[in-house]
């Protein structure tokens, strides 16, 4: 629930921190994810980081989806497009 | 943009959508708790992809929506006392009482400011001592940590201007308050990202042990979504209900204990009014004893008199998933953005407000 | 002039008015016609139908990166004109001054609309100057009125659009909104936003000229300023009784300005621009009217961003990045920045 956007953590200052996300920046209060350091990717809602993003299962779970994508090879946009319009007429 | 792009990967959510489409035989049920999740649905234009055995209905999450009409009026009341300036999340602006919003108090000369954060808020009691700063608390598991943590750096500086009230709801039992009303026959729930990045998604196995009912905890790009309802399809088929953790880049089992640990040193729970639910047992966070002094509700107790409920309006059959938008009379008619009657329609995350706006085209 | 704030007296029309009149407007605006300082200019017109328009300017703060409120109110003014067709030639500008204003702040504003005047072609020929009490004005507003020529072969409105007509944007939305909330919200930016306010006249004559070879394919021309692309595709769909379907991934956004919509829960779509256009024109002019705003220094980013339909009218569909459809809604108040 509620809006939370990844960032890049780019400077700490206490509890403070310089978070960017497609070249906006803006200040952030670490105080929720002490364990938070330079160069990792944390959640901010409401001027806050809530939660630090783990790089590997984000990656095992893109890795996971490819595969998927891998057993239904003719499902591109338009043939599923298709398929979708056929089921509903 | 990292972590966002990757996740809204066109080909990744075309293979998703076949897997559902493959696997999904009987009509199911499912409810996205979270309103962040209905507007992301719609804005991405999930509904009209999935197959038509695959329900999706919007649930309680939206803590602008079942924000009581009596404790809405206060807050009102609130920001018309003199010397007070009432600090609030966008969302809460537009919302009607039973005399007018916020806006209208604003705009009748109550000093009422916007804020993005609660850091905004304690900004503005520094810049203030004068004046009287409340802070208009509402949100969920995600938002509680923020605050507290909010009060606690007040305390620490000493700051003797600034209130907080309370109107924080906790989703686990509104999540049973709706399952233990049965009104619908949920299939599978889509579990909310960010408060589960607080809460863990250990506190949600109580949906497959109490009630039989799969859950998948879903982020909020269009992948995470498909990927949780392809798990509910998945579970719903095999009969095996359990909680699939699908935002395991965000969501730990144990959750933040750090703002668990934060939360629970100025909040506990307390019963706590659900427009839609009625009265919700333990549902509630209010400010402990030792934190008296930065509870609003103590320092400016209010009487705003009766509430008035506009006849008709049926926010609380929506927030509950019993009826869909359109189902309600007023919907589209008396009842729009542009005039709106209830919460439902006014915030973004209102189930009506994203029916409204971003139509149903595909059904058409 | 002895003072450095604007007093009431500035507005009263004795001497200190005069001064302010003769010192700060006529020293910057300077031209044959405003020096008459008469009470209306009386300019020539050539016999051809004439454009009016006026619009008031109200922004705070009244500097922001890519700007102010002064260049705002001449780019304003001269585009509401072009995107009627006509050539803007003469702009009146009148200013209500917030008593305790320093001129240090004012006068800078002035020599913006000067220069963005004298860049757009135009002159300012007529003006009028009131000052309030302290705290009933921020600072200052600005209302400029316009007048412009329309040639006789020119016919642009929304009447003229009919389905098949393809949709032009002519580059990246939402740059002039999000920059004016940043400077509120307290962002930071690493690649500045800027606002994209602009004078369209060069670009609307430079799109004319090319028409010139397919008469009359411009059937339509806009500026999406406030309430964003979506509030003026609603509008001329509603007025012209016709669809619009647009597709998400043909709308060119800066990558700034979409992280600060996720930052803050808005939608590009809905964002202020300044210094932009849209344009429905006949399918047959599309290329060479493309190339033609590409070659221009306002139009680089131009891109066909979807068609006028005889289907859903007065609907606005988007075509999402997943393939999708969906309903695109005007905006009804205010974007607000959401926690949820």
């Amino acid at each position: 629930m509620c809006l939370a956007v990844p960032t890049l953590i780019k400077s700490v200052e206490g509890d403070m921190a310089l978070a960017e996300l497609g070249g906006v920046e803006r200040t952030i209060s670490l105080t929720l994810t002490p364990e938070a350091r330079v160069g990792d990717y944390v959640l901010i809602h409401t001027g806050f980081a809530i939660s630090v993003v783990d790089a590997d299962e984000a990656q095992e779970t893109l890795r996971l989806l490819t595969e998927l994508a891998a057993s239904y090879p003719d499902e591109t946009n338009g043939n599923l497009q298709s398929t979708i319009s056929h089921q509903r007429s | 943009m990292k972590y966002i792009d990757e996740f809204r990967n066109p080909t990744l959510a075309s293979s998703l959508l076949a897997d559902i489409h493959a696997r999904a035989t009987r009509p199911v049920r499912f409810m996205e708790f979270c309103g962040g999740h209905t507007h992301a649905i719609f804005r991405h234009g999930l509904r009209q992809m999935l197959p038509p055995t695959v329900q999706l209905h919007s649930g309680p999450g939206c803590p602008v929506c079942v924000t009581a009409d009596a404790d809405l009026d206060r807050a009102i009341a609130m920001s018309k006392l003199p010397g007070v300036i009432l600090t609030t999340f966008g969302d809460m602006l537009k919302v009607p009482g039973s005399h007018g919003s916020l806006q209208t108090a604003k705009a009748e000369g109550a000093d009422v400011r916007v804020v993005y954060s609660t850091l905004d808020a304690l900004q503005i009691a520094r810049e203030h001592p004068e004046r009287k700063i409340i802070f208009l608390g509402i949100g969920f598991e995600t938002t509680a940590p923020t605050v507290a943590a909010s009060i606690l750096q007040a305390e620490a500086e000493g700051l003797h201007n600034l209130t907080v009230f309370s109107l924080h709801k906790l989703t686990p039992p509104a999540t049973r308050a709706i399952l233990d009303a049965g009104e619908s026959r949920l299939a599978g729930i889509i579990g909310p990202g960010h408060v589960t990045t607080i809460i863990g998604s250990q506190a949600w196995e109580f949906l497959s042990q109490d009630y039989h009912v799969p859950c998948a905890i879903a982020g909020f790009e269009p992948l995470d979504i498909l990927q949780a309802v392809a798990a509910l399809v998945e579970m719903a088929e095999g009969g095996q209900p359990a909680v699939a953790n699908t935002y395991s880049r965000s969501v730990r089992p144990e959750g933040n204990r750090a703002a668990l640990d934060i939360l629970c040193r100025v909040f506990e729970t307390s019963d706590a009014e659900w427009r839609g639910l009625g009265r919700v047992p333990a549902s509630g966070l209010a400010l402990r004893p030792e934190y008296a002094r930065f509870d609003a509700a103590l320092a400016f107790p209010v009487d705003p008199g009766p509430t008035r409920q506009h006849m008709g309006c049926r926010c609380g059959d929506v927030v509950r998933g019993a009826v869909e938008p359109p189902e309600c009379l007023l919907f589209g008619r008396a009842c729009t953005p542009a005039r709106p009657i209830g919460p439902c329609m006014v915030s973004a995350e209102g189930a009506c407000a994203a029916w409204y706006q971003y139509g149903d085209i595909g059904h058409e | 002039m002895n003072n450095d704030r604007i007093l009431l007296a500035h507005g009263s029309g004795g001497q200190l008015s005069h001064e302010l009149v003769e010192r700060l407007f006529l020293k910057h605006f300077g031209n044959s016609i405003l020096a008459r300082l008469d009470d209306a200019a009386v300019i020539q017109a050539p016999g051809t139908r004439l454009a009016f328009t006026t619009d008031s300017y109200v922004v705070s703060p009244i500097f922001f990166p890519g700007g102010d409120i002064g260049k705002l109110a001449v780019c304003g003014t001269v585009n509401d004109l072009s995107m009627s067709g006509a050539t803007p030639l003469y702009l009146s500008a009148g200013f209500i001054l917030e008593e305790g204003l320093p001129l240090a702040e004012l006068e800078p504003v002035v020599a913006s609309m000067a220069a963005t005047a004298r860049s757009a072609g135009v002159q300012i020929v007529t003006g009028d100057t009131k000052v309030v009490d302290r705290g009933k004005a921020d600072k200052l507003f600005i209302n400029t009125a316009g007048v412009g020529s329309v040639p006789t072969d020119v016919e642009l409105g929304s009447d003229r659009v009919r389905p098949g007509d393809a949709i032009l944007l002519s580059g990246a939305v939402g740059d002039h909104g999000m920059t004016i909330m940043s400077q509120r919200e307290g962002l930071r930016f690493a690649s500045p936003l800027v606002s994209d306010c602009a004078p369209l006249n060069g670009l609307v004559a430079a799109m004319l000229k090319e028409e010139g070879h397919e008469a009359g394919a411009i059937h339509c021309m806009r500026d999406p300023t406030r309430g964003g692309l979506a509030t003026t595709l609603n509008e001329i769909a509603g007025k012209a009784g016709v669809g619009i379907e647009i597709d998400e991934h043909a709308i060119p956004v800066r990558e700034a300005v979409r992280a600060a919509c996720e930052l803050l829960g808005l939608d590009p779509l809905y964002v202020a621009n300044e210094g932009k256009l849209v344009a429905f024109v006949a399918p047959k002019a599309v290329e060479a009217l493309l190339a033609a705003m590409r070659a221009h220094e306002y139009g680089q980013e131009a891109a066909i961003i979807g068609r006028v339909t005889a289907e859903h009218a007065s609907r606005v569909v988007l075509r999402t990045a997943l393939g999708a459809r969906r309903i695109v809604d005007m905006l009804v108040g205010e974007q607000l920045p959401r926690i949820c």
